[in-house]
């Protein structure tokens, strides 16, 4: 499953750490501006000495935007993955706690999230919002939050059976001390390693919505608005679709060997079970 | 039995109504729905008309009677009208599902057929070359965009090889459908062969299987005969749940290889702003996943006795 | 024909770690006549079921055989290739596991799980080899057989798994059958019954039996000769009535002493039973000298720092211990 020795957790590591050094110095390392220095002169370069990944149809640089489009897609991906964890975490938790119908209406309420594609559910949602970094990180942040909830719930559950909960109800602790003392950190583990997977997720959705134009538009550079605008010049300058792609490929690839490997040492038992 | 299947259709009831009322919420009762969608477009719409317009939808009805309205026409296979087109939604749909499920199903028999054979092959024997290769394969696959993946093949095959259609429906035979199911089969078929070697190398370990050995048979008689089926048992879970993920994927790939399907009705409709397609598209997708994944249940009844007879 | 059915000589099993080699068994020899029932008797854990497994050909990593031999009627079989082991298994030498509940497939009705042996063994057809599995339930008194034959391994209680797993193994008549725990996992009234029908089976048909147990009790009431393990090294070797009368080591002392006796307690008063203190040293911590000297209440110096070697007891037996007597 796992490359030999840990290397899945290192050259997703590095991969990773790539990722957000490009995005968090972006501003330095540009060539050009990504958005504003178009230039005609400059339309279509095929990669070369003076523009790494070559240039688009309005002339600017590929590699510009490819850094700045990290930005987009990391935020996407952390914010989003911050509301599912919280959505999750706290349905779960709550609901294995309190049981009851509050219970019965999680449930539901994840077996519905699995009925819909989660794709289907964020377009649903985007079509109604409308196109833009905020609607995005609402839809891909509330459509993919039943595996934390799942994970949270069951541990409760087996807390539950164990004593744990109770013993510290006798000795007068509150309902949310409880679960914030004995159960989040038992499943800090497990969730880091579902956001961490999660992320390439949603790095892939939003991607996919702003291919099909409703994600983050033009000119502002997503790896995913890049494509779509990419799409029509595929034979003039498949460069232009290359890269952009590459970017996305080497970004959720990093993120999914570090989920891997954080699984190893953070999810023991899943680990386990595998072996 | 009987009882079990009976039981696992029951099931899809409730979680089909959940969706109907989570659709009719989402876009009837959010705000920015599609009147106000349509004076965005940069149109200005005579308030008259806008009148005429919401009297005519109901928009102007209490909440609860318009939930009714939308509820009993679902149930009567009424999908409400076209904005766009003034036609049925379902005459709009109709001619859609073919094309979709046939590429779904396309992409799903080449992500067991290639995902399956790589997984077990890898399980047999682990550390060796074929199973590094699989794994690395395996999570590329995962980490791969599918609409960039067939943007890919379309420049490779379709435009500079020239050995496959670009894009299109054609007469619906088999080379326009090679792409775009390769496309999207690829992020399934890397999760099955992933699920497979873990299944194939789980089973391998069972008490059942030294009992095998200790009988005497050879290693070849030991997977034909008891690890296969066994492993299945695993795999055919992980292939039901890939379906929703599929269907997802299915929207964006249907969209670059314009592939005449219900994913490509509805992103031309969220275009359009033709919300009553859009909801219409949405209730047909999670309709096919919930009867697919009814099916994938009554398969696992057959593989598994345990469950048919608990 | 002469010699012992199996001879067992010498045999060493290596554990392999990243971080070391360990023997796991070290020094091992018995032997079982034909048609003999011998007993291999110690905790879990002290090696027992790895030289079982030995002598099936079934270690896999990371246990792999280190040093010894293995003579099955005067051939030795240790290093058989892969075919030969095939044609040993099942046929020449059957083995029973101890949980009933997870040693036969699921998802396979047992009278194919029995039938499988005809096929392999015997060129059997399925439909042939089906009626012979019906015969070999009836063998193994598995009430209406033509109907169990169908059922499914989770339909079947524990003792029935049980009598399938010996219908399996006695289907083809083999010389020498492994039970491994056979009964543990039992509930006690179906234990005597699974034993005796064994016994039973095993008498008619002239095959040898190797009984593997935690339980001394039961072993000696099977075997003539039993030979008790600790930490991977055989520590004595007695006839059974012996090994009752007069345990020379001590932690076969300590095992008999561990055993509830009815009848006894009117005699003794309320006497508690004794244990044997400690637990079994885990594979990377054996201790030097007598592998049994922590946990020893005859422990002297000389047990710390050197090993036991052999001393013959009368009647085929042995003892590894300084003070035996």
């Amino acid at each position: 499953m796992k490359l030999k020795g840990g290397s899945s957790l290192w050259i997703g590591g590095v991969l990773v750490g790539i990722a957000v050094a490009a995005a968090i110095a972006a501003p330095i390392i540009q060539l050009t501006d990504p958005v504003l220095d178009a230039n005609l002169m400059n339309a279509e370069i095929p990669p070369g000495a003076d523009f790494p990944f070559g240039t688009d149809a309005q002339g600017r640089d590929i590699y510009s935007r490819i850094v700045h489009g990290a930005r987009i897609s990391l935020t996407v991906g952390i914010v989003s993955q911050i509301c599912n964890s919280l959505i999750g975490v706290t349905l779960g938790l709550t609901a294995g706690y309190w049981g009851g119908w509050w219970d019965d209406l999680v449930s539901g309420l994840t077996n519905l999230m699995l009925a819909i594609p989660s794709l289907v559910f964020a377009l649903a949602i985007m079509a109604i919002l409308g196109p833009g970094l905020f609607s995005l990180v609402i839809a891909l942040g509330l459509t993919s939050w039943s595996y934390s909830c799942r994970i949270a719930r069951a541990q409760v559950l087996s807390l539950k059976s164990q004593g744990y909960v109770q013993a510290a109800r006798i000795l007068g602790y509150g309902d949310l001390r409880i679960m914030f003392t004995q159960v989040l950190p038992n499943i800090l583990g497990p969730l880091i390693v579902i956001a961490t997977l999660g992320m390439g997720g949603a790095i892939l959705s939003e991607a996919a919505l702003s291919f099909l134009g409703l994600g983050i538009r033009p000119p502002y550079p997503s790896w995913g608005s890049m494509l779509s605008e990419a799409r029509d010049q595929i034979t003039t300058a498949p460069w232009l679709s290359v890269f952009p792609g590459l970017a996305i490929f080497l970004t959720v690839l990093g993120l999914n060997l570090l989920g891997d490997g954080l699984r190893d040492i953070l999810d023991p038992q899943s680990t386990t079970r595998r072996a | 039995m009987l009882i079990v299947i009976a039981r696992r259709i029951a099931n899809v009831v409730p979680t089909l109504a959940a969706v109907i009322a989570l659709i009719f919420l989402l876009f009837s009762v959010l705000p920015g729905s599609f009147i106000s969608g349509m004076s965005e477009e940069g149109r200005t719409i005579d308030p008259a008309v806008m009148e005429r317009m919401r009297k005519e939808m109901g928009l102007d009805d209490p909440l609860p009677t318009r939930f009714a309205k939308y509820v009993t026409h679902v149930a009567t296979g009424d999908l409400g009208t076209s904005f766009r087109t003034r036609e049925p939604v379902t005459t709009l749909i109709g001619p859609r599902i073919w094309p979709s499920l046939k590429l779904v199903f396309a992409a799903m028999t080449f992500a067991i057929g290639v995902g399956v054979t790589l997984g077990f092959f890898a399980a047999l024997k682990p550390g060796s070359l074929i199973d590094t290769f699989s794994m690395v394969g395996a999570i590329s696959g995962l980490s791969l965009s599918q609409f960039w993946f067939g943007l890919m093949l379309m420049y490779l095959f379709a435009l500079k090889l020239q050995w496959l259609p670009s894009f299109g429906y054609g007469d619906g035979g088999l080379t326009h459908i090679i792409l775009p199911a390769v496309a999207l089969g690829v992020g399934p078929m890397a999760l099955l062969a992933r699920t497979t070697r873990a299944a194939v190398l789980d089973v391998l370990n069972a008490d059942f299987v030294r009992t095998a050995r200790s009988k005497g048979m050879s290693e070849r008689r030991v997977v034909t005969w008891h690890v296969l089926r066994n492993a299945l048992v695993l795999v055919v879970t992980i292939v039901g749940l890939q379906f929703g993920s599929l269907m997802g994927q299915a929207v964006v790939v249907e969209k670059l290889f314009a592939w005449p399907g219900i994913g490509s009705l509805m992103v031309d409709s969220v275009f359009q702003r033709d919300m009553p397609a859009v909801q219409g598209c949405i209730l047909m997708i999670v309709l096919f996943f919930l009867v697919i994944n009814t099916l994938v249940d009554l398969a696992y009844v057959a593989i598994d006795p345990r469950i048919r007879y608990s | 024909m002469s010699g012992p059915l199996l001879r067992v000589e010498d045999l060493h099993i290596a554990l392999k770690t990243e971080a070391a080699t360990y023997n796991a068994v070290e020094k091992v020899s018995f032997e079982i006549g034909r048609g003999e029932a011998f007993g291999l008797v110690g905790e879990s854990g002290c090696g027992k079921s790895i030289t079982a497994l030995s002598v099936m050909g079934l270690l896999r990593r990371p246990l792999s055989l280190s040093g010894g031999r293995i003579i099955l009627d005067n051939e030795e079989i240790q290093d058989a290739s892969v075919a030969e082991w095939r044609r040993l298994r099942g046929k020449r030498i059957a083995m029973i596991f101890q949980e009933p509940m997870t040693a036969l497939n699921p998802l396979s009705p047992v009278g194919r799980q029995i039938a499988e042996m005809f096929v392999l063994h015997q060129g059997a057809n399925w439909n042939e080899a089906m009626d012979r599995a019906e015969d070999a339930l009836r063998q193994v008194q598995v009430p209406s057989p033509e109907r169990r034959i169908k059922d499914f391994p989770h339909q079947l209680s524990g003792g029935m798994r049980q009598r399938v797993m010996i219908a399996i193994a006695l289907a083809c008549s083999p010389e020498l059958l492994i039970a491994d725990e056979p009964t543990t996992a039992l509930d006690v009234t179906v234990q005597a019954e699974i034993i005796d029908l064994m016994a039973e089976l095993c008498a008619a048909k002239g095959t040898a039996i190797l009984m593997i147990s935690h339980d001394l009790g039961l072993v000696a009431n099977m075997c003539r000769r039993v030979a008790v393990m600790y930490a991977g090294r055989i520590v004595e070797q007695q006839d059974a009535d012996a090994i009752f009368a007069a345990p020379r080591h001590p932690y076969t002392q300590g095992l008999i002493n561990s055993l509830p006796r009815l009848g006894e307690r009117s005699r003794r008063g309320r006497q508690r039973l004794q244990e044997i203190t400690g637990v079994v040293p885990s594979i990377a911590g054996y201790p030097s000298g007598c592998r049994f000297n922590p946990r020893c209440a005859a422990v002297t110096d000389i047990c710390r720092s050197v090993s036991p070697e052999i001393t013959p007891l009368p009647a085929d037996g042995l003892v590894r211990c300084h003070h035996h007597g």
